[in-house]
Formats: C-alpha cells, sequence, structure tokens
C-alpha cells in the first residue's frame, strides 16, 4: 500500500505575483509577420469538450493564448432558482457530468446546512462510498481521454470497462447509471438493494490491480514519458494564485485535501492517504489520479464495512416537512397523505439564510453557494466550479510549449465543460 | 462582543450564522480589508466570487401554511407567499468573496459588499489574481461592474448578448428567437 510523506501544506511566498490568465503574443521576442494564430475547438476531437482556445504560434511555439469558454452555457443556476428545493435537486449532477455523485452530495449538503438537518449515519457511509466510487469514475475517464488524445487508444477501452463497472453499481443502487439523484435533503432516495455491498467489494477487489496495471502500461511507455514529463509545469505559488484545487494543487506539491485538512462528513473516521506530488507538470498529475484511485479504493473499503454493520437502520431523516413519508402510511395516515401532498405540490419550505459549503469533488474544490428568504424555492443558486478555476490557468501552463503538447498540457487541467459552463 | 476579525479595515458588520462568518465590508475600502486579510490572516485562496440579486426580495405575500392573505394561484402551488418577511437588503446586490486559509490551519471566510444597480467596486485581482474569470463571470451573468480589470468582457454568454441572464428582473427563457421568421 503507498504511504505518503507528512510534508507541510503549503510554505511559499504568500503574497502571489500577476500570473495571467491571457497570454499575449510578446512583440520583443516575436516578429508579429510570423506569428500564425490558429482556433483551435470549439469542436475540435482533441480537445475536452466544446473548449475553444485561440492559439498564437511562431513555429511550432505556443506564444500567446486565449481560452474561450461559454459554449455549453445552459443556465443551470436560473433555472434552479426557478423550481422548487426537492426538484432542483436533479439539477446538480448534470453540471458536471463526470462527478454527478459529487454534485449531487455538494447541493444537497448546503441545503441540509441551511435547514439544519441530521442525516443518519448510514445514509452517510453510503454517500461516501458513492462519493469515492464517482472519484474512481471521473479519474478513470480523465486517464483513458487523456491518454487517447497521446494516442494511447488501448487504454481508454481498458478503463471504460472499469468504468462500466462503478455505473453498474450506481445502477444497482440509484436505478440510473448517471444522474442518479439518488442522495436528497436528509439521507438517500432509497435503502441500498441487498447484494451492494457483495458486488462492490468484488469491483474492489479487482480496482488496484487494474490501477497497477495503467500504471505498467503508461509509465513503462516511453512515449508516454516524453510526452507528459515537463510540460505544463505549474508552480505552487501560482496554482494557489489562480485558486487551483484537487489534483493540480496536489500535482504542484500543495498538500491539500478538504477531505483531510477540513473533514465533511465522516471522512476524519476513515484511513486514507493524500497523494502529492511537487513537479507540477502533467507527468505529477497522471501521477496524482493514478493513487487517488487506489486511496479512493481503501476508502469504499472501509464504508462497506460500516454499512455492513448499520445494516437496517435509518437512511433517511425522519423528518416529515423534508422527507417524503414511507409509502405504505398513505392508505393509513391522513397526516402522511397531507406531508406528501405539500411537499410534491410546493415543495419544504428552507429557512431564511445564506451558506457556502464546499466538498472535495473529483476535480477539487466544489462549492454551492446558496441564499434562501424562506420560500419553498432557492433565491440564489452558485456553483463553484473547479472545471472553471482549472481553465483560468491554460495560459499559465501552456507559455512556451510546443503545439503538440498543447493537447496534453489542456486534457491535463481535467475540465469538464459542463462545469465550467454551468 | 469582539470577534476574531477584530482589526480588519472598513468593515461595517459581522454575522456569524450556521458556523459560518460574514464580514460586511465597506465597497470604498474591498481592496483595503482584503489585502489586510490576506497579508494579516493567512487567506491566500479566493475560493469563489458569488453575486446575488435581491430585486423583489421579501416582496412576496406573506402567509400562512394554509392560504395567502392576497388570494393563491391554484394553477402555480409553488407562486404561494412566504411564511414569514425575511430581514431587509441594504441595496439590491450583494458580491460575496469566499476566502480560505490553505495552511495548517484551515479557515474560511466570507467577504461582502453590497451595490446598487450601475454601482461599481473595485476589482481585487491585484489581491488573487483568481479573481479575473470570477469577476467576469459577474459582470456576465448580474452586471456587475469591476473598475480596474484589465479584461471585463463577457465570460459564459456570446459578446453581443443584451442584459445579464441572472438578474431577477431577466425572464426565464427569456433569449431572443434566432432564425425567425421575420428576419
Amino acid at each position: 500500500m503507498a504511504t505518503f510523506a507528512r510534508r507541510p501544506i503549503y510554505r511559499g511566498s504568500r503574497i502571489p505575483r500577476r500570473v495571467p490568465t491571457i497570454l499575449d503574443v510578446d512583440p520583443d521576442r516575436h516578429n508579429l509577420e510570423d506569428v500564425l494564430t490558429v482556433n483551435f475547438g470549439p469542436n475540435h476531437p482533441s480537445t475536452h469538450g466544446v473548449l475553444r482556445l485561440v492559439v498564437d504560434l511562431d513555429g511550432e511555439t505556443v506564444v500567446g493564448i486565449r481560452a474561450v469558454i461559454g459554449y455549453l452555457h445552459t443556465g443551470f443556476e436560473k433555472n434552479m432558482e426557478a423550481k422548487s428545493w426537492w426538484k432542483s435537486v436533479t439539477y446538480s449532477p448534470r453540471i458536471d457530468y463526470l462527478s454527478f455523485q459529487a454534485n449531487e452530495l455538494l447541493y444537497v449538503m448546503a441545503i441540509e446546512k441551511l435547514l439544519g438537518l441530521e442525516v443518519p449515519r448510514r445514509a452517510t457511509w453510503a454517500r461516501m462510498a458513492l462519493a469515492e466510487l464517482n472519484r474512481i469514475h471521473s479519474h478513470l475517464v480523465w486517464l483513458g481521454t487523456s491518454a487517447l488524445e497521446l494516442g494511447a487508444i488501448s487504454l481508454f477501452w481498458y478503463c471504460f470497462d472499469d468504468r462500466d463497472a462503478i455505473l453498474d453499481l450506481f445502477e444497482m443502487a440509484g436505478g440510473t447509471r448517471m444522474h442518479t439523484r439518488y442522495f436528497q435533503a436528509g439521507g438517500l432516495a432509497e435503502d441500498l438493494p441487498p447484494g451492494f455491498v457483495a458486488e462492490t467489494r468484488r469491483f474492489c477487489a479487482k480496482m488496484p490491480s487494474s490501477v497497477d496495471e495503467y500504471e505498467a502500461l503508461l509509465s513503462g511507455n516511453a512515449i508516454w514519458l516524453e510526452r507528459t514529463k515537463g510540460i505544463g509545469l505549474l508552480s505552487a505559488d501560482d496554482a494557489l494564485a489562480l485558486a487551483q484545487s484537487g489534483p493540480m494543487l496536489r500535482a504542484s506539491g500543495v498538500n491539500w485535501d478538504l477531505r483531510k485538512h477540513m473533514p465533511y462528513l465522516f471522512y476524519d473516521q476513515v484511513d486514507f492517504g493524500v497523494p502529492v506530488y511537487p513537479g507540477g507538470d502533467v507527468y505529477d498529475r497522471y501521477k496524482v489520479h493514478l493513487d487517488e484511485m487506489r486511496e479512493s479504493v481503501r476508502i469504499v473499503e472501509q464504508c462497506l464495512d460500516r454499512l455492513e454493520q448499520t445494516d437496517g437502520e435509518a437512511w433517511v431523516a425522519d423528518d416529515r416537512k423534508v422527507v417524503l413519508p414511507p409509502r405504505h402510511e398513505l392508505h393509513t395516515s391522513m397526516e402522511s397523505l397531507i406531508h406528501h401532498f405539500k411537499i410534491v405540490t410546493e415543495g419544504y419550505r428552507v429557512p431564511e439564510g445564506e451558506v457556502y459549503v464546499v466538498i472535495e469533488s473529483p476535480r477539487g474544490e466544489a462549492g454551492c453557494y446558496l441564499v434562501s428568504d424562506g420560500g419553498p424555492r432557492p433565491w440564489r443558486v452558485r456553483f463553484r466550479a473547479p472545471s472553471f478555476a482549472a481553465l483560468q490557468a491554460t495560459a499559465t501552463v501552456v507559455q512556451d510549449c510546443l503545439i503538440a503538447d498543447l493537447i496534453a498540457v489542456a486534457g491535463s487541467l481535467d475540465p469538464v465543460m459542463g462545469d465550467a459552463d454551468r | 462582543m469582539t470577534s476574531v476579525y477584530a482589526g480588519v479595515p472598513g468593515v461595517v458588520e459581522t454575522n456569524e450564522d450556521r458556523g459560518e462568518t460574514t464580514l460586511v465590508v465597506d465597497p470604498a475600502r474591498l481592496v483595503e480589508a482584503c489585502t489586510y486579510l490576506r497579508d494579516e490572516r493567512g487567506f491566500n485562496f479566493l475560493s469563489d466570487v458569488s453575486p446575488a440579486d435581491y430585486l423583489g426580495w421579501g416582496e412576496q405575500a406573506v402567509s400562512g401554511y394554509l392560504g395567502t392573505a392576497s388570494g393563491r394561484d391554484l394553477n402555480d402551488p409553488s407562486t404561494q407567499g412566504l411564511e414569514r418577511v425575511p430581514g431587509p437588503k441594504p441595496k439590491r446586490f450583494s458580491v460575496s468573496y469566499q476566502l480560505l486559509r490553505v495552511s495548517e490551519d484551515p479557515a474560511r471566510l466570507r467577504v461582502q459588499v453590497w451595490l446598487d444597480d450601475g454601482e461599481p467596486v473595485a476589482s481585487v485581482i491585484p489581491v488573487w489574481p483568481a479573481a479575473d474569470w470570477f469577476e467576469r463571470e459577474a459582470w456576465d451573468m448580474l452586471g456587475i461592474r469591476f473598475e480596474g480589470h484589465p479584461n471585463l468582457v463577457r465570460i459564459l454568454m456570446p459578446d453581443e448578448w443584451e442584459g445579464h441572464p441572472l438578474r431577477k428582473d431577466y425572464p426565464l427563457g427569456g433569449e431572443p428567437v434566432r432564425f425567425s421568421d421575420e428576419d
């Protein structure tokens, strides 16, 4: 099992210097007549989703870059403000469609903080297990597509094979493979089905050896090393100044993981390591992703132990003003019928206030800022998207790289355009 | 009552709610307050810039749990009023800067300024470079002007878009129809 050295969280200059978010061509260093402007995307097969990069090239060197986003803007925040609290839960997983379970967890946790609602422990363990499975899922897609973009096609199929196994687990728990809406304010939508723990254990037994295989395929591959090492450099100071988070930050040598340093759910009760690499290049980001998958498997296994211990316990809070009453009560209890009717028609009311809840999503610091006026609909919903912040670093990480490396570097930022554009 | 955040310049009000601290700051002294928080209090990470529009806040009819004073739209039950009038807000817009201290002693803090429509506020890019895109999004979505921003242009909507979609007076589904018969 990998162990990680205890390193200080961050020892650097606290005052960041100005870092560019747009790289303009320096007329002193380049003859402007030689500079060619190339439009990359938004529908280029090697960009992650609909990202558009306007690139200035001097020969093969990237001397200027501007990232243009917004092609996938769908107005999630505006739509959620028009829906009742419990209906808007379905929107949150669709924002970041690779870490859907993490986004759902984030939104539900923010509502619970406004409500002051306690969640039963069985539900919390189930949430942790699914959130970590989702992290593995998201990292697998990242690894598969990044390798694909650099020509390692076979890895893509292997990664998607394992990803499929995770989606089968989500299907078993929530009934759908993605965007499950399995979490709701107060706990889960239903108890975990029998057999889920055994099935997930089978997956956990297999996954570490799969990660070893991926590592053997890539880390022993001269082309992969050549194309990732020392490319796309980002220093710890710049990473913090640009609000980078998650694997980006940890690959730049900052030992920072919200699960460890500002724990939520029961992360303080499980044993796991935080991989940190100091290089700040594409290769280190790849190493962080691999190690995180191994650590997530360890967390899932510990959650499964607790799920077995809490078998038969409550999986949703017993608060009839917020949580739908059990189906069988509707035939016998007038009270339950009224509660059911009120929640379904006008939704539950959330006390006035504002909260900012943050979790460590697969991409890092995912935040949700909620304002309630005391009514059945959110007054303001805002998502702090880690992909949005990551893309802000494009101009800094690609300075003076070659056009061929641009793909590797842009991919290593791990942007999900649905998340960036919302 | 003395708070941990005594001594921050320009603070108008300090709120503690649900374990979160909000410092409401005079917009004219925002950069001064942010620089102090970064240099003296170690808030080295700007997590988010979250703007909100409070147009029409608390103006929905007040009601009990059943029925409202002004009657109830039975075709759209969710439009019925609030149980209680929410507390008044000083101005139409709030901009919240969600700060984080990445260190052995982690902490979160919200710095908030209140603005009228069209009232500008200084950009905090010199304090935290990460504010660049966040402020562009706040301009794009809610029309908040940040003075001193080097490139305050739309980021999510197309450049030629009119209006700011997340304002409360911007209708849902209010986008113009392109390629209609009239073109």
